[in-house]
């Protein structure tokens, strides 16, 4: 894709991603992407997420061990989002679970996992196969993404149920489309052999125009995520095999995804120290954060400036404070031109992430450190019915 | 017999080497007079380079610069005496096969190279960088410190001993295990564990034998794998560099900033013997007749030389003299230094790329390096060698004249016993065989050498003062570390004869142009008192 990509790269900014390099923004300014992912259509190019192909007999029962979600109610044609843990259930990656068959399935996940898959398969009958080079990736996110990938085809996409996945005919390109996104907007993700990727670029760019198809970059990928509320890996959690510390780990409880977690399982890696976890509670909770307007207004006010909220989005760790003790750290945030909020995500200690919880969270105006009232909100931020609709 | 010139010093050292230097240095700082006594025409001992041809600067000995303490360069403030450490990031290794393996600086350049060997060895390198830096970070605290000895109950050792204690319960379960088998194991079963890239092993491995009288199966070589992973530049493990000016560079800054400090340092003033008056140390006697006083001596050679040449065994326990006399230091490697025409050519890789900007590794596979060990254990170098090149040339230009260049190949196996001892015959048949291995990778080189230097386990005892040979002033064996090195109950850098000091690499944390040794003397000296 990347002869595509780069001709249409006017601000020369790339960013690494998995060993490849990945458009941050194709405008000098990133603004009119995001619009495109709330308002039209954004085309993605995320080639560089790792793909694994699994097959074989014992392909369930190798992944129902594997993850935390319940491989075995998912339907072929279905798809979950899923972690997957260490065995003291603390989150080395997430992904997507595709069923594309009784014993096939397409996992993707932020880092490399190969490894991890042969040491968790002792026994099994189930290969796996390494896609990520491949098989290539697009990201159709927005509101018109079901009419242009229509124009494309005659199979009815109405059909295509949210985290549904199948085979489609795009403009004579054979293709795997699901239902899914990192965006919580409607809006779909095509995988294809990397042979025909820019073939697949030119007849969605071409059939996009009229419906106002944008190529969209990294940085506005990165602003609609955190308003869907979607964690992301190394940014606001450590996947346990880059950390260093005990404390720098978190399992997905911790990380708000406890509804990925079936503890009805009988057994998956993890499962003891999750359900010790599930029964005392989990000490940390990832949040939403809405920084207070009017809190804003008067910290930048004290030094005579009008509020400047941040226009990109950030991955820094920022305190948060109850009175005088840090009771957490938000990990990324942006303002949210289209809710008109400042927001952020956050781990928080104990009782402090209940909703409602009124905290504060550090800002930086003019090089002294101030706060703004910040209060704790469920996630998403942004949640439209046309995403499941 | 002439008279000391001057009033005695607070100290004198013996040997000019990096941890002579550093021993001095730190004790100027804290306000005594220090005289330095080298042997040889300039400082840096086995740290040293020397124009052996003219225009073309030759790292003698030591090549690269990682273990070199960091609480050193800052303390000292080396970089303002001349010290840059420059860049080595790659690592390549050819195959017999044409094909190569090569780690680069930028992690996901090098990930590609090895999932083109295994997919699997690929993550699996990804999560040993992990655990080897876990492990580094639980051994680290160790090289600063000085060895308590476990058999004492004197309040020192015994904080000593709780520190040590208190660190490893805060590993953690997994990782105190884990370096427990790192302390046992030969660094190949432990890579067996890990990796299935025969070539990826091999050149891993390779850091567990430097030095050594070893072979990648040998138990004990995980650990000095791990010792060469604690190197670290501006606080990165694992980081490898190239000292501008070659090592001898590193010795130059530190003599500088002694004397900036107020050390005196001669050259060409070998030490024949210390004077002992009543047990204690006194001063030392040179070659030529001269005597000068010092109220302490404390000698940067290593272990036997100081102990079983410098002074009289009969003012030394017995024991301690059989416990150095048991202290093995032997040596197991050579050094071939070329001057070049042209750069080499590799077959695996052609032209003048980045790969030959690092270390180049002639380590295809395990069974490679276990036969050249083979060879040495009868008494023979290997025939065909295990070797670290570099082309510092590439790094620092000033190396070499323009377009020019200088090769350093570290060479092992070469036992110091060679049968039928080193002669000059023998030196030049060892470095044909370094020459005619190099050419089966870059097929140019033969022709490319305008000059070679090669320096035998014997030419280091020679000419350098190494014991055997040995480049660590012993072998870096568990069973000769930390509160062993050099002896037990001796291991804080005293003698048994009082005022006599030692500081080089054969006490803790061991050899490698590090400096701890050197600091960790200085300060224990500063400290005072007898055992």
């Amino acid at each position: 894709m990347h002869e595509r990509t780069s001709a249409l790269c006017r601000a020369s900014n790339w960013r690494p991603w998995a060993g490849y390099l990945a458009a941050g923004s194709y405008d000098l300014y990133h603004d009119r992407e995001y619009w495109a992912i709330r308002n039209a259509a954004g085309l993605i190019d995320v080639s560089p997420l790792y793909k694994y192909l699994i097959r074989g007999p014992d392909a369930v029962r190798f992944l129902d061990r594997l993850v935390t979600r319940n491989v075995r109610k998912c339907a072929v044609g279905r798809v979950m989002y899923t972690p997957w843990c260490d065995g003291d259930g603390k989150v080395i990656d997430d992904g997507t679970l595709a069923r594309l068959g009784d014993d096939v399935f397409r996992l993707t996940s932020a880092d490399p996992s190969l490894l991890w898959f042969h040491d968790n398969a002792g026994g099994m009958e189930v290969s796996f196969e390494d896609a990520s080079a491949s098989t290539a990736a697009l990201a159709l996110q927005g509101p018109n993404a079901r009419k242009i990938l229509q124009a494309l085809t005659t199979t009815d996409l109405d059909g295509l149920r949210f985290f549904g996945v199948m085979d489609v005919d795009l403009g004579g390109i054979p293709v795997s489309v699901s239902r899914t996104g990192y965006t919580g907007d409607l809006g779909y993700e095509i995988w294809v052999e990397a042979e025909r990727a820019i073939p697949l670029w030119d007849a969605l760019v071409k059939a996009g125009r009229p419906y106002g198809i944008v190529p969209t970059g990294l940085m506005a990928l990165d602003m609609a995520r955190i308003e869907a509320g979607l964690v992301l890996v190394t940014v606001d959690y450590v996947p346990t095999h880059q950390a260093l510390l005990e404390s720098q780990k978190s399992t997905p409880l911790e990380l708000g995804l406890e509804w990925t977690v079936d503890l009805g399982k009988e057994n998956f890696v993890g499962r003891a120290a999750l359900a010790r976890q599930a029964k005392t509670g989990p000490e940390w909770r990832l949040r939403g954060l809405e920084i207070d307007w009017v809190s804003l207004e008067r910290a930048y006010g004290s030094v005579g400036l009008p509020p400047v909220v941040p226009s990109t989005s950030w991955r820094t760790s920022v305190p948060v404070y109850r009175g005088n003790s840090q009771v957490g750290y938000a990990t990324s945030g942006c303002w949210s031109p289209l809710l008109k909020k400042y927001i952020a995500l956050a781990h928080l200690r104990g009782s402090v992430g209940v909703p409602g919880t009124n905290l504060e969270m550090e800002v930086t105006v003019e090089h002294q450190r101030l706060r703004a009232t910040a209060t704790v909100v469920e996630t998403p931020f942004f949640d439209p019915p046309r995403k499941r609709g | 017999m002439r008279v000391g010139r001057e009033a005695a010093y607070d100290a004198i050292v013996i040997g000019g080497g990096h941890n002579g230097l550093t021993t001095a240095a730190y004790l100027a700082r804290a306000g005594r007079s220090v005289l330095v006594l080298e042997r040889r025409h300039l400082v840096g001992g086995s740290t040293v380079t020397e124009e052996m041809y003219p225009g073309f600067k030759f790292s003698v000995l030591s090549y690269v610069v990682s273990l070199l303490r960091p609480e050193i360069i800052r303390e000292l403030d080396l970089p303002r005496h001349g010290l840059e450490i420059l860049p080595l990031e790659s690592t390549f290794t050819p195959l017999p096969n044409g094909d190569r393996l090569t780690r680069w600086a930028d992690h996901d350049q090098t990930r590609r190279e090895i999932y083109r060997h295994s997919p699997l060895d690929a993550d699996a390198y990804d999560r040993f960088g992990q655990l080897m830096y876990r492990m580094a970070l639980a051994v680290k605290p160790i090289l600063a410190m000085v060895p308590p000895d476990p058999t004492s109950l004197s309040p020192k050792d015994l904080r000593g001993l709780l520190r040590l204690g208190r660190h490893f319960r805060d590993l953690g379960e997994a990782d105190f295990f884990m370096l427990y088998k790192l302390m046992t194991m030969s660094s190949a079963d432990f890579l067996d564990e890990w990796f299935e890239t025969d070539a990826l092993k091999a050149t891993m491995s390779a850091s567990g034998i430097i030095g050594t009288f070893l072979g990648p199966r040998s138990p004990g070589t995980a650990y000095v794998q791990l010792h060469h992973y604690m190197g670290e530049i501006d606080g990165a493990f694992r980081a490898w560099g190239f000292a501008r000016g070659g090592t001898g560079a590193v010795a130059e800054s530190i003599a500088s900033a002694a004397r900036s400090l107020g050390v005196t340092i001669r050259v060409n003033a070998a030490v024949a013997r210390v004077i002992v008056r009543g047990g204690r140390a006194v001063g030392v006697a040179l070659e030529d007749g001269e005597e000068i006083r010092g109220r302490t001596v404390v000698s940067g050679l290593d272990p036997r030389l100081t102990f079983l040449n410098l002074v009289d065994e009969t003012d030394l326990p017995r024991e301690f003299v059989d416990s150095i006399r048991r202290y093995r230091s032997v040596g197991s490697s050579g050094k071939v230094n070329l001057a070049l025409g042209e750069l080499p050519d590799f077959t695996s890789l052609p032209g003048d790329g980045d790969h030959l900007r690092g270390a180049i590794s002639i380590s295809p596979s395990q069974d490679y390096l276990e036969r050249a060990y083979d060879d040495a254990k009868y008494g023979e170098f290997s025939r065909r060698p295990y070797m670290d090149v570099i082309i510092p040339s590439l790094i620092d230009p000033g190396m070499a004249p323009p377009g020019k260049h200088v090769m350093s190949c570290f060479v092992q196996y070469a036992p110091f016993a060679l049968n039928g001892g080193w002669n000059d015959e023998k030196r030049k048949a060892f470095g044909d065989t370094v020459i005619d291995t190099l050419s089966e990778y870059a097929p140019n080189l033969r022709n490319a050498i305008i000059h070679r230097q090669v320096v035998t386990p014997q030419d280091m005892e020679d000419e350098f003062g190494l014991t055997g040979g040995n480049i660590f002033h012993g072998e870096l064996s568990l069973q000769q570390l930390f509160f062993l090195r050099p002896a037990p109950r001796w291991a804080n850098y005293r003698t048994p004869m009082r005022g006599f000091y030692l500081c080089g690499s054969g006490t803790h944390p061991g050899g490698g142009i590090c400096g701890g040794p050197g600091r960790l003397a200085a300060l224990e000296i500063l400290r005072g008192g007898a055992r």
